[in-house]
């Protein structure tokens, strides 16, 4: 966790207050990693709809330790259920869902977002690297909103809200929200706008973080 | 008469031959056609083109067949995984090709190479360097890049069910790439947990229609990956 311990909104915080903007009867694909946590906090009375796009629409929670079934598993590839009224398909169904427009969230992390909501986080670029896709680059054409799911900065430090991405990009301007330990920003045409500062957390500290222009509603 | 059920996975695979290209199925562990790829590291078939969303795990299943230098060149989408370990070690000694493919651009070219599509544009990848030297063109005032549909000689697939026309049927999760797979190759090899009798598969729930599946061979408890990766087992068997 490094600089970030102990300031701002914890990942379970982070995943609670994304949950808390995902309206009733949504279709919703979680990224791999943090993202899976905003499932935990989806509010009761709101009914939400979980694809994974390896093939599953309904899935539920994390199975018993006997009820693990090796063919029952997310895009993550980790063992999960299927809720009642919960349907199989193949992955040209699957991403027929994601890249014609019709699931209507997708909460992914990052490692850079840029000003104009360009989003990197399938490559550091580094040339030892194994370059891995997955469904980064359709989920952030086709899906109608793109949440980011990250920290504010890198573990030294670094901003990952930058002016422009120095990372290869898995989409230019795909990102509509963007959900940090610090503060909710909208990306929209004019810039950054900051909609909520997590508690203790002020605009001047939020700037000196923040490797782009962020804006407030007010001004 | 119609019966694509044949006795073995050795009789199932013996038709590959040196430089095919081979489909085979799965996302991780779910759905890979474990015994089918054994057959075919038995059989020895070299040069392959494997299509596959990732490159195996451990040593068994296709991690083995990668390791076995059966395979020239991967297509597929996320080569990396926790347990994957034989595909990294030879990508970076220069030892294998790698044609990197988002997932849905993997599955929709390979659903455009069974329905006789030979391109087709998506907006997948536009400013990314995976679109750099693809064409791309402008529809609505957006832009889009253009995707060959892809097909194979072979594909290997597991399903749950199968009947002697080939129908098959899928086991939650593990469908994934096997239909659109089928379609995809000119010669579908289908492992099945369990074939039955002709009429015993309603038509209203077949998934993979037959005409699409060449031959089936019935292999009623398939191999864990997991539990090999756990008991730390290579292919071919120590």
């Amino acid at each position: 966790m490094g600089i970030n311990e102990n300031k701002g909104w914890s990942r379970d915080q982070i995943a609670a207050r994304i949950a808390a903007d995902i309206p009733d009867g949504a279709y919703v694909n979680l990224g791999i990693g943090l993202p899976e946590l905003v499932a935990n906090y989806i509010p009761q009375g709101r009914e939400v709809i979980f694809h994974t796009e390896n093939g599953l629409l309904g899935v539920g929670p994390s199975p018993a330790k006997e009820e693990v079934d090796d063919e029952l598993i997310n895009a993550g590839k980790k063992p999960v259920t299927a809720i009642p009224g919960a349907c199989f398909f193949h992955h040209a169904d699957s991403f027929t869902m994601v890249r014609g427009g019709h699931i209507d969230i997708c909460v992914l992390g990052a490692f850079q977002v840029s000003r104009e909501g360009d989003l990197a986080n399938w490559s550091t670029g580094e040339p030892d690297a194994i370059p891995a896709v997955g469904g980064a680059m359709d989920l952030v054409q086709g899906v109608k909103t793109i949440i980011v799911f990250t920290q504010h900065t890198t573990k030294s430090g670094e901003p990952k809200i930058v002016e422009s991405c120095t990372y290869p990009l898995t989409g230019k301007g795909v990102v509509s929200h963007i959900y940090t330990d610090y503060a909710v920003i909208d990306v929209k045409k004019e810039g950054l706008f900051v909609r909520e500062m997590a508690p203790g957390i002020d605009f001047d500290f939020l700037k000196s973080c923040t490797g782009a222009e962020i804006k407030l509603y007010e001004s | 008469m119609i019966n694509k059920i044949v006795g073995t996975a050795a009789e199932a695979v013996a038709e590959i031959f040196d430089g095919a290209t081979v489909m085979i199925s799965g996302f991780g562990e779910a759905g890979s056609p474990i015994e089918l790829i054994h057959a075919l590291i038995d059989h020895g078939a070299r040069d392959l083109t494997i299509v596959s969303n990732n490159t195996g795990n451990g040593h068994i299943g296709l991690a083995a067949l990668i390791e076995n230098k059966q395979v020239k060149k991967m297509i597929c989408s996320f080569p990396r995984t926790a347990n994957s370990v034989v595909f990294p070690e030879l990508y970076r000694r220069g030892e294998i090709e790698l044609e990197l493919v988002p997932q849905g651009t993997l599955a929709e070219r390979i659903r455009a190479g069974g329905a006789g599509v030979p391109a087709f544009y998506t907006p997948t990848s536009v400013n990314t360097p995976l679109a750099e030297g693809k064409e791309t063109r402008i529809f609505n005032g957006k832009p889009y890049v253009m995707e060959y549909g892809l097909k194979a000689d072979f594909a290997l697939v597991k399903c749950k069910i199968a009947d002697r026309y080939g129908n098959l049927l899928y086991n939650k999760t593990a469908r994934n790439f096997g239909p659109v797979m089928c379609m995809g190759a000119s010669r579908s090899i289908v492992q099945a947990s369990q074939v039955v009798e002709l009429g015993m598969l309603d038509p209203e729930t077949v998934v993979t229609p037959g005409i699409f599946v060449s031959k089936v061979v019935e292999i009623s408890n398939p191999l864990s990956e997991n539990q090999l990766i756990k008991e730390n087992r290579r292919y071919p068997w120590a």
